[in-house]
């Protein structure tokens, strides 16, 4: 093989290796995207069930109920506007507790309720995640100087 | 004062950095062999500041000297010596001071042993390795300086978060950082490289020593932190494709596609821009990796807004690093254009192959880690890639590369014999198949795909060792006779088929969640698992809930097991404390739960078949590189001598 036929074969797999991967990467992406809804948006908006989301909000007070065999745990999410009831059946992270920022992975049902598949608490109590502030700061319901205390 | 000498040493050290930035670099223009040695005096004394620096600062935390603002919010006086210490780098300001120090030693280290290498490229080495440094320092002074007083020192210290006091974390972030700055020092030779507009074999010969260290550094470093998930989060995961293991895994990625694109210059003279362009990625994608960590960007661009001086000056950084070496790259680099032909199939394409399917694995994981913040940055909807993303594009990109492993060894350099590499390899192929019906049969009906992924392990284990094999006859006389590069090459192969078997294995999982009292049992992967009693058990610095939980095989005792929650009043904090029995062919999990007010408590068992064989084969993996490293090619002093003679003799290998 001459040296230009040989780097034109290379050049033609490349583009048909880098083309290949990406019409996987943006097809299997656009599958994939997550979007974030603050409690507010899930009452106030049009949102297909079935597909995957991501809420930030507070774990609301007196709201977290476990059930009898241990599986599983109910809880309320709040921006202090609008609460959504979440149920999870996996292991609670270390620093969840009420009143905790918290982000929850998952699918919403029929009625409105949230199947989680992820419960995010971040490792430090100081922090709050950011998605969770943007969902008060949405609903008014977000104080600088408290955020500040922390 | 102690604390103030530190600071003082690190300012020090910043001048300097900018003389070696500067003069070496011109003393290489001219050939002024006095200003080219300037570098080495300035690379050892940076180094004996920096540790200087590092350690007032190390003292600080060992006497719990609180007046020191770092040391008041990451320590707290009642806690083990050990964490004392890794709570240095158990923070912003600290983990950067440990950077620097890495980063000076290992150009302490170029300068020392570098007596081998020509004088203008040590000079331009060391200037660019300066560059950094002092892009760094500014960085630590002026937006994360550690040396900060406090005007109104507390009594007792905010303490370290639990989750950092931790065995496996403690060392997380060192080896994680050796990975990254070793490439740092590739990076300089592939920019020094371009500067002089020549690569050639003894090039190829220091940059990869250098690269395969901060290779196995990261191997370590990242199957660490991947162990630590495992073990302390309570359900047994071990990877997520959360951003912040994606910032580790992404340079993993590219340092192994340089690794193999080295041995390419060092043997056949080829592929040198190209290996150039992946040191240069390689350290970028560390750099993107290190700053993306620790500034908190991953979270969300706005974290920014914490300290906007911060993210300014890590994008200025990032900007003229990355920018600035790509700039060079793409005026200098068809300079460099050469070297030997080669036949698509031979041992050369089977290296490009592993290269275009390692950096293509690494763009896929580049755009689902990036895209989000990217999307936040340009006020785009806030959404995140869900980890299903992943698992659909890295892992098809990653089964060719699985099936060309144990070919690639087998093919000639230059022209290679597909057929008689595939004939070799009948073995691996029956016993890989032979594997799979046996998974197949004994799953009944299982997953699938995981059955797949045994037998690509198969493959590429077996074909390693068919490999070795064939080539040591298994002699003693021959196998010491053989380059230990080559040992080093079958120990990490095997080593990719030992962690790729364990996470193929992980579908096969058995997992058990119940509310137990005393006395209650239940049953899981042929155990029985008997709470025998909840108790409390308090030590200075946490108050833990306790579980004794008895396990038996039939009518025979194992072991008793105690998965603990522990409390830390002062940090108010809350993490577990997993229990784990291993067979290394299987591991028995078991986590404690929230109590339910009755006397009992939830367990979370599992039973995890061939989940240790992942970390095993990273261990494999690292000591192959370190055993490749241990090759007489790299010693000390051979690199100009050898490199003449070499090509004849090694092009066999």
């Amino acid at each position: 093989m001459k040296r230009q036929r040989r780097r034109l074969l290379y050049v033609v797999t490349g583009l048909v290796l880098l083309g290949g991967a990406a019409a996987i990467v943006l097809s299997v992406l656009s599958d994939n995207l997550v979007f974030f809804y603050s409690p507010t948006d899930l009452a106030t908006q049009q949102i297909p069930d079935g597909r995957p989301l991501r809420i930030g909000g507070l774990v609301a007070d007196g709201s977290v109920h476990r059930s009898a065999d241990g599986k599983s745990t109910t809880f309320d999410v709040t921006d202090k506007v609008h609460h959504v009831q979440i149920i999870y059946s996996g292991p609670l992270p270390d620093l969840f507790r009420e009143g905790q920022g918290v982000v929850i992975e998952g699918v919403r049902e029929a009625n409105g309720t949230i199947m989680a598949s992820t419960v995010l608490a971040k490792h430090d109590e100081r922090y709050m995640p950011p998605e969770v502030v943007d969902a008060l700061k949405r609903a008014g319901r977000w104080q600088e100087s408290a955020a500040a205390a922390r | 004062m102690i604390i103030e000498l530190g600071h003082f040493a690190l300012i020090l050290a910043l001048p300097l950095a900018l003389i070696q930035a500067t003069v070496p670099l011109w003393g290489a223009e001219r050939r002024h062999a006095g200003m080219m040695a300037l570098g080495d005096l300035t690379a050892l004394a940076q180094f004996a500041l920096i540790a200087l620096a590092f350690a007032t600062l190390v003292n600080a935390y060992i006497t719990s000297d609180f007046s020191v603002l770092n040391v008041a919010e990451n320590s707290s006086s009642a806690k083990p010596l050990i964490y004392k210490i890794s709570g240095v780098w158990g923070n912003h300001e600290g983990s950067m001071m440990l950077w620097v120090l890495i980063l000076t030693l290992f150009g302490a280290a170029v300068a020392w042993f570098g007596d081998n290498l020509p004088a203008p490229l040590k000079a331009r080495v060391l200037a660019v390795q300066a560059m950094i440094g002092a892009g760094f320092f500014l960085f630590i002074l002026f937006t994360s300086d550690p040396f900060q007083r406090l005007a109104d020192p507390p009594l007792e210290g905010n303490g370290l978060n639990p989750v950092l006091q931790d065995p496996g974390l403690a060392f997380h972030p060192p080896m994680l950082y050796l990975g990254y700055v070793g490439f740092a020092v590739a990076f300089a030779f592939a920019v020094a490289a371009l500067i002089e507009g020549k690569v050639d074999a003894a090039w190829a010969r220091w940059v990869r020593p250098w690269t395969l260290a901060a290779w196995c550094a990261l191997t370590i470093g990242i199957a660490m932190g991947s162990w630590w998930a495992y073990y302390t989060l309570g359900w047994g995961g071990w990877w997520f494709w959360d951003p912040v293991e994606n910032a580790s895994f992404m340079p993993w990625l590219v340092g192994t596609a340089l690794l193999h694109s080295a041995i390419v210059v060092e043997k056949r003279d080829a592929l040198k821009g190209w290996t150039v362009l992946l040191a240069i990625l390689t350290f970028s994608l560390s750099l993107i990796g290190t700053f993306l960590v620790r500034s908190g960007v991953l979270t969300s661009v706005h974290a920014f807004a914490l300290d906007p001086r911060r993210g300014l000056f890590i994008l200025v950084l990032l900007a003229v690093a990355i920018g600035g070496s790509l700039l060079l790259y793409a005026v200098r680099a068809p300079a460099l254009a050469g070297g030997g032909l080669f036949a698509p199939i031979s041992r050369e394409g089977a290296l490009v192959l592993n290269n275009v399917l390692l950096t293509t694995g690494a763009a896929t994981v580049f755009i689902g880690t990036l895209y989000p913040l990217f999307l936040d940055a340009v006020g785009g909807p806030k959404l995140s890639v869900g980890y299903p993303f992943f698992d659909r594009t890295f892992v098809p990109i990653m089964v060719p590369l699985l099936l060309a492993v144990a070919v690639g060894p087998f093919l000639g350099w230059k022209r290679g014999d597909l057929r008689g590499a595939l004939e070799r390899l009948w073995i691996a192929f029956g016993l890989a198949l032979a594997l799979g019906a046996i998974a197949l049969y004994l799953s009944q009906g299982g997953p699938i795909l995981a059955v797949g992924g045994l037998m690509l392990a198969a493959w590429v284990g077996f074909g390693a060792i068919t490999e070795w094999v064939g080539r040591t006859r298994l002699s003693w006389r021959r196998a010491l006779h053989l380059p230990r590069a080559a040992h080093g090459m079958t120990l990490a192969h095997l080593g990719l088929a030992v962690t790729v078997a364990g996470i193929a294995a992980s579908a096969w999982q058995v997992e058990r969640i119940a509310v137990m009292h005393p006395g209650d049992n239940i049953a899981i992967g042929g155990y029985t698992l008997h709470l025998d009693r909840l108790s409390g058990l308090d030590t200075p610095s946490y108050h833990a809930e306790r579980a004794d939980i008895r396990v038996t095989a039939g009518d025979r005792a194992i072991t008793v097991m105690h998965p603990e929650k522990r409390h830390y009043p002062l940090e108010q904090m809350t993490r577990g404390e997993t229990a784990i029995r291993t067979t290394f062919l299987a591991d028995l999990y078991l986590a404690l739960g929230d109590d339910d007010g009755k006397g009992g408590a939830t367990i979370r068992a599992y039973w995890k078949p061939l989940v240790p064989w992942i970390w095993i084969g990273a261990v494999f993996m690292a000591l192959g590189g370190v055993l490749s490293l241990s090759d007489r090619r790299f010693r000390v002093g051979v690199a100009r001598r050898a490199a003449p003679a070499s090509a004849v003799t090694e092009a066999g290998e």
